[in-house]
């Protein structure tokens, strides 16, 4: 058996699901707009759902409990989106900006 | 070798590509616009990987939401905000930027570590495949019940939230002097009420 008739390893989406999740996290530290932060939250989130997908089909391939969290997260993650953008077009009606380090009311 | 297990990696080479390449544009390119059609590719992409592990009501679920929804509802977002902007310069924004790339290289490697290290079980039980919209239904009207139906209010709960929070309050009548306003013009330019206002003296 050689290496090209061989299945997809469990590892492989890990992997995938790794650098998606970290490039998120780069995008949630350095953005400035407001817009690409949810963004990257969307990314992360969408690493998570590989993760879940993946232990799902090869580890739980019988009761696919993945699955069902998944669809779960994917309710949430809509609901996120929609509170988050309401959130800033509020913002950018009271301050004008979308640039995340104009929105330091709060910082000290 | 066969066609079909040749075929798959193919596939599987192929989507990893454009998930990796899309989420770097996502977060790399200037243009937001841009950035947030390469986050619709990411989202396909993201589906076709589910399709790759036989999950094809996840991954319409997937298409659905994420491109039909999130996707378009971040496009609006990005319509009503987009104003070319002169960023405020930043010391540091440089060091900032490599230091947190550090921080992220290092959290991936630690990542790669687990994944590659860590003896997964596998193969586990045999996978289902086709018969798994079926199965997510018997969970979801069965053990998962509870949570079904708190998503369904969570749904209802941002529903009505975003409404609040992004509504324009009209007033029938001043608030100071109680004349009527005028009605004709409700897009009126208000005065934004947090805005600095230290650099207008």
């Amino acid at each position: 058996m050689n290496i090209a008739s061989a299945p997809i390893p469990l590892q492989g989406y890990l992997l995938i699901a790794s650098m998606l999740f970290c490039i998120g996290v780069w995008g949630l530290i350095n953005s400035r707009n407001a817009v690409r932060v949810l963004m990257s939250i969307e990314l992360m989130l969408n690493a998570v759902n590989i993760n879940l997908m993946a232990f799902s089909s090869y580890i739980d391939g019988d009761l696919i409990r993945g699955q069902v969290f998944t669809v779960f997260v994917i309710t949430v993650a809509a609901a996120e989106a929609a509170v988050g953008l309401a959130i800033l077009i509020s913002l950018y009606r009271n301050r004008t900006t979308v640039d995340m380090e104009s929105f330091n009311l709060l910082k000290w | 070798m066969t066609i079909s297990s040749s075929t798959e990696q193919i596939c599987f080479i192929l989507l990893g590509l454009t998930v990796i390449v899309g989420a770097l544009g996502v977060v790399l390119i200037n243009n937001i616009v841009y950035s947030a059609f390469l986050l619709g590719g990411v989202f396909m992409g993201v589906a076709g990987l589910y399709l790759l592990l036989n999950a094809s009501f996840v991954a319409a679920a997937q298409v659905l939401v994420y491109v039909g929804a999130v996707n378009v509802l971040i496009l609006f977002a990005i319509m009503l905000v987009n104003k070319r902007e002169e960023l405020k310069p930043i010391k540091a924004l440089q060091i900032r930027k490599i230091l947190s790339a550090g921080v992220c290289g290092g959290l991936l490697i630690l990542l790669f570590r687990v994944d590659l290290t860590t003896k997964w079980s596998t193969p586990g039980p045999a996978a289902i495949g086709e018969k798994a919209t079926e199965r997510i239904g018997e969970h979801l009207f069965s053990d998962y019940l509870l949570p079904f139906e708190l998503a369904s209010v969570l749904l209802l709960m941002a529903m009505i939230g975003a409404i609040v929070l992004a509504r324009r309050d009209v007033l029938t009548s001043d608030v100071v002097t109680g004349d009527v306003v005028n009605q004709n013009l409700i897009e009126k330019s208000n005065e934004p009420i947090l805005i600095d206002q230290s650099n207008k003296q």
